[in-house]
């Protein structure tokens, strides 16, 4: 009967109801838009000391001046955060898995798991990695690299292995405990059960925390500058003291930024093609 | 006197499928409409179109008179009047029964939280569930928590309840409980319409009973004609396979 139907009048009239009121609410959310930032901007610009700030934080000639610099030391951030990331997520869901086990065998592994997340939960990043640059070298280890850059790194990844760690594994705990029972109703194994149903919802899960979690560890790869590695934000600092102007630390904010804007998208767009496969005429 | 509900031509199709045409039917106050057919039919689709969850494309759907089917209408105006209970129950495993059943009262309507919280334990025991009221609903058995989820449809004294296939989930021992509620409700004069399965509970307490087949209704009456003599084809092989012989 698809062939034979034609939408009847009302049917009509409401479709142009219904296309009236989407042109309403396009127009308001555009009205509204621009007035509010318009009054933002003016606020801003109408400031009495805003001739002063933009000298010193919005110059475009120190901003040129400080580009290439910059970039180089953010060149040091993006690797940071590209090696640390992955190492991270094996470490926590190593964690958060060793903190599930209820195998006898795995106790002692499953006390330095609670032992760990609590420890370095508990202490300052910053201190971490002042602590870890400056102290490990001293040691004069064989086979490891003795440089503050390797060493912050280990201490980002310690800090942010043990937030990513409580992520998955509450997780893991919200899943319905039902989905273990069907899991080992099929004969599955606890671990099997964990591989292969639990996790990957788990995963699902808690993709915008861990997202979260990421974002602001793009952000504290600038916390290497304590240990004078020479980053985006040492560099803008370094800059900056020489010529007495800021305007290096907003260029630095720009690019942590633009940085931080692409995983954003990229998460959404994983998560509705998640929705989208799974949720598909759900109640 | 006017229906209570009335719908005429509606159809709704999804993208090329057309899961229900041409529904013409009237409710009127105290009806109790069964719907009646194979998963697939568009009992639920239907049920679902009615507190307006889907919107239909083409027909007119009138609750007490109005227009809900007039896209300038507020759908939680039409929802508030009208309760809906679902096959797998859907209550809010984080709050209590009580705190669900009183939920949509004090948010919604605005009854004063004491008020609320009497009505609701009273249907609650009314119902057997009064040592249940505290508990979250996953500590209930599964014919507990249908009951619970009645009692949540009932606490904002609805014009008429939508109840879709609402023992499907339960095992035959329990669905008895859940009848046995829905028969007292009927009669007490609840206006409702429900898709089922149980075809004696259908000819029991059903005023109109309509067979719907492929997204139509095929055809529709008096359970005593519809159950006993069905004038198609398609309905006599469907009560055939589905009732157990009459003895």
């Amino acid at each position: 009967m698809t062939q034979g139907w034609l939408p009847s009048e009302r049917e009509l009239e409401r479709r142009d109801v219904r296309r009236r009121q989407r042109a309403r609410q396009a127009l308001i959310a555009a009205v509204v838009t621009v007035v509010v930032f318009t009054l933002v901007g003016l606020a801003v610009v109408s400031s009495p000391g805003w001739p002063r700030v933009h000298e010193t934080f919005f110059d475009g000639f120190h901003a040129r001046q400080s580009f290439s610099a910059i970039l180089d030391g953010f060149w040091v951030n993006v690797r940071l955060f590209l090696l640390c990331e992955p190492v991270i997520l094996v470490l926590g869901l190593a964690v958060a898995l060793a903190r599930t086990a209820r195998s006898p065998w795995l106790l002692p592994l499953r006390l330095v798991a609670v032992g760990y997340t609590d420890v370095f939960r508990g202490i300052p990043t910053i201190l971490l990695v002042v602590l870890l640059a400056f102290g490990m070298p001293a040691l004069r280890l064989q086979g490891v690299p003795n440089s503050a850059l390797f060493w912050s790194g280990v201490a980002l990844v310690l800090s942010y292995g043990a937030y990513v760690a409580e992520v998955f594994r509450a997780g893991i705990d919200s899943i319905h405990p039902s989905q273990v029972q069907s899991a080992s109703a099929l004969g599955l194994s606890r671990g099997q059960a964990m591989r292969f149903v639990v996790v990957p919802q788990a995963v699902r899960r808690v993709v915008p925390p861990l997202l979260n979690d990421f974002v602001s560890l793009q952000k504290d790869t600038a916390l290497v500058a304590a240990a004078g590695v020479f980053d985006a934000v040492f560099a803008a600092r370094d800059y900056g003291n020489f010529n007495f102007n800021y305007t290096p630390l907003v260029v630095v904010a720009g690019f942590f930024v633009l940085m931080t804007v692409p995983l954003a998208r990229f998460c959404d767009w994983l998560q509705r093609r998640w929705m989208e496969r799974e949720r598909a005429g759900a109640i | 006197m006017t229906a209570v509900l009335e719908l005429v031509d509606v159809r709704k199709a999804y993208g090329d499928k057309v899961v229900l045409a041409d529904i013409d039917l009237s409710v009127d106050k105290h009806d109790v409409v069964c719907l009646i057919g194979s998963s697939g039919s568009g009992k639920s689709t239907l049920l679902r179109c009615l507190n307006l969850l889907e919107q239909v494309d083409d027909g007119v759907i009138r609750f007490g008179g109005e227009e809900i089917s007039d896209p300038r209408v507020d759908p939680r105006s039409v929802r508030r009047r009208i309760g809906m209970v679902f096959q797998s129950y859907n209550l809010f495993p984080h709050l209590s029964v009580l705190d669900n059943c009183v939920l949509a009262p004090v948010r919604v309507h605005g009854v004063r939280p004491a008020e609320a919280a009497e009505r609701a334990r009273e249907l609650l025991a009314r119902f057997g569930l009064s040592d249940q009221a505290d508990k979250h609903p996953d500590r209930l058995s599964g014919g507990q928590q249908q009951r619970a989820a009645l009692v949540r449809a009932l606490c904002t004294r609805p014009e008429l309840l939508l109840l879709d296939e609402i023992t499907a989930a339960l095992d035959p021992e329990l669905v008895g409980d859940v009848l046995t509620i829905v028969r007292d409700l009927a009669e007490a004069g609840t206006t409702m319409v429900l898709a089922t399965h149980e075809m004696g509970f259908a000819r029991e307490v059903a005023t109109k009973v309509c067979f719907l087949d492929a997204g139509r209704i095929l055809e529709q009456g008096p359970p005593s004609e519809l159950l006993v003599a069905p004038r198609e084809e398609r309905t006599r092989q469907f009560l055939r396979r589905v009732l157990p012989p009459l003895g």
